[in-house]
C-alpha cells in the first residue's frame, strides 16, 4: 500500500460514488422537508398562550438541541424497535435529522418574527387589521428574508450532516466510500472524492444563498419605498 | 460511561483552545488588506466549511497515514474539529471586529493612538461583547460534535454508550443515559460558563462608557 493517488482506480470507483451523492442530495431534501414542517410545529408550541405548553416545547427544544445528532441517531435507531416500532435506517434517519433541524429551524423563525419591528404590530392594530390579515400581509413579509439566510444555511448543515447517517446504515455517500475503501483497502481516493463532491455541491449553495438574500432584500426595500 | 465523559469533555476542552486560536488567526487573516493572506484564509475556510466535518475526521484519520502522518486518534479528533470550528469561528472574528462601528476607528485615530493602543484599548474590549454570544453557540455546537470522534475509535462518551448497547442490548437505558450527560454538561456547566463570560465581557464594555 503506498500514498501515491492512483487516477486509474478514483475513475473506477467515481460512477458508484455519483450514484450515492444523488442519495445524499435525497436524504438532505427529505430531512430538510420535515425539518421545516418540524420547526413550524415548534415554533406553534412556543407561541401558544398555554404557559405549561411554552414551557415543555423550550425543555424538549433545548434538549435536542444540546445532543449529539449522533446519540440521537442511535436512540431512534436502537430503542424504538424495544417498542415494537422497526423503521428502516433511512426512515429513522429522516425523522432524526428532520426533529434535530426542526429545532434549529424554529430558532429562526422566533427570530425572523421578532426582528419585525413591534411599530409595526401596533400600526396594524390601530387600522384594525385582523391577526391573520396582519401576519399574511404586513409580519410574514417582512419576517421571510429575516429567515433566508438562517434556513439556507441550515439546508447546507444537514447537507453536510448527512454522513451520520452512514453510521447507522443508510447507504449515502460516506456509505458507499467507506465500502468502497474497505473493499479495496484503499481509503486516498474514496474519502478524497467525497470531501471534493462536498465542496462541489455545498459551496454554491453557500453562494446561491448569499444571492438569494441579497435578492430578497431588494425587492423587499423596493416593496417598502 | 463516566470515564467516557472525561475523554468527551477532554477532547471538547483540547478543541475549543485550538478552535479558539485558528479563529483569531483565520478572522484576523480574512480582514488583512494583503490579498494572498486574504486569499489563503478565504480558501481554509470554504475548505473547512465546505465539507463534512466527518469527512475531516476520517480524513485525518486514515489518510493522513499514508502520507506518513500518523495521528493518534484522540489527535485526530481535537485537531479535525479543531480546525473545522476555526473555520467558523474565524467567520465569527470577522464579523466582529466589522461590526465595530466606524466611529470608534476614527475617533482612536483623532485622538492619535498608536494602531496596537487603539487595538487593545477601545477595539478589542468591544469586539468581545458581539463575538461572545455566537461564540457560545458554536461552543455548544462543538461539544455535539465531539461525539463523532467515537467513529475513530477515541474512547469517549458515545463510544462507551455504543459498547455498552452491543453487550447488553439496553439500548434506552444507556443511549438515554448518554443523552442525558451530554445534556447537563452543556445546560448546568458549558452554558453557564460562556453566560458568566458574556457577562463580563458586557461590564467591562459598559465601564469603558462609563
Amino acid at each position: 500500500m503506498n500514498a501515491e493517488w492512483r487516477w486509474d482506480f478514483a475513475i473506477e470507483i467515481l460512477p458508484q460514488m455519483l450514484m450515492a451523492t444523488l442519495n445524499t442530495i435525497m436524504a438532505a431534501g427529505t430531512g430538510y422537508a420535515i425539518a421545516v414542517i418540524v420547526g413550524l410545529l415548534f415554533l406553534l408550541g412556543q407561541r401558544t398562550r398555554f404557559k405549561i405548553v411554552n414551557i415543555i416545547n423550550r425543555e424538549i427544544v433545548e434538549f435536542i438541541r444540546s445532543t449529539p445528532l449522533l446519540i440521537q441517531l442511535f436512540f431512534v435507531y436502537f430503542v424504538l424497535p424495544q417498542f415494537g416500532i422497526t423503521l428502516s435506517a433511512w426512515v429513522c434517519g429522516m425523522i432524526t435529522i428532520g426533529l434535530h433541524f426542526g429545532t434549529y429551524l424554529s430558532e429562526v423563525y422566533r427570530g425572523a418574527l421578532e426582528g419585525v419591528p413591534k411599530t409595526q404590530w401596533e400600526a396594524c392594530r390601530a387600522l384594525n387589521f385582523t391577526t391573520f390579515y396582519t401576519y399574511r400581509r404586513i409580519v410574514l413579509p417582512q419576517a421571510f428574508p429575516i429567515a433566508i439566510p438562517g434556513m439556507g444555511n441550515y439546508l447546507v448543515g444537514i447537507f453536510k450532516d448527512t454522513p451520520l447517517l452512514s453510521t447507522i446504515g443508510v447507504a449515502e455517500l460516506f456509505h458507499a466510500a467507506t465500502a468502497v475503501g474497505g473493499y479495496h483497502y484503499r481509503y486516498l481516493e474514496p474519502y478524497t472524492i467525497v470531501g471534493i463532491i462536498f465542496l462541489i455541491l455545498s459551496v454554491p449553495a453557500a453562494m446561491g444563498i448569499r444571492k438569494l438574500e441579497s435578492s430578497v432584500n431588494k425587492s423587499q426595500g423596493k416593496v417598502k419605498n | 460511561m463516566l470515564l467516557g465523559t472525561v475523554t468527551t469533555v477532554k477532547v471538547l476542552i483540547c478543541a475549543t483552545i485550538l478552535y479558539v486560536i485558528i479563529s483569531i488567526i483565520f478572522g484576523l487573516m480574512r480582514i488583512s488588506k494583503n490579498k494572498i493572506i486574504q486569499g489563503v484564509a478565504t480558501v481554509y475556510i470554504e475548505f473547512f466549511r465546505g465539507t463534512s466535518l466527518l469527512v475531516q475526521l476520517f480524513w485525518f484519520y486514515y489518510v493522513l497515514p499514508f502520507f506518513g502522518i500518523s495521528l493518534e486518534a484522540f489527535t485526530a479528533g481535537v485537531v479535525a474539529i479543531g480546525m473545522n470550528f476555526g473555520a467558523y469561528g474565524a467567520e465569527i472574528v470577522r464579523g466582529g471586529i466589522l461590526a465595530v462601528p466606524k466611529g470608534q476607528w476614527e475617533g482612536a485615530f483623532a485622538l492619535n493612538f498608536t494602531p496596537a493602543k487603539r487595538m487593545r484599548k477601545i477595539i478589542i474590549p468591544q469586539i468581545f461583547p458581539i463575538i461572545l454570544p455566537p461564540a457560545a453557540n458554536l461552543t455548544v455546537e462543538l461539544l455535539k460534535a465531539t461525539a463523532l470522534v467515537a467513529l475513530v475509535t477515541v474512547v469517549d462518551l458515545t463510544f462507551e454508550a455504543k459498547q455498552i448497547n452491543a453487550i447488553t442490548w439496553l439500548s434506552a437505558q444507556c443511549f438515554g443515559t448518554a443523552l442525558l450527560i451530554y445534556y447537563i454538561i452543556s445546560r448546568f456547566f458549558l452554558v453557564p460558563f460562556l453566560r458568566w463570560l458574556e457577562v463580563i465581557a458586557a461590564r467591562k464594555v459598559g465601564k469603558d462608557i462609563v
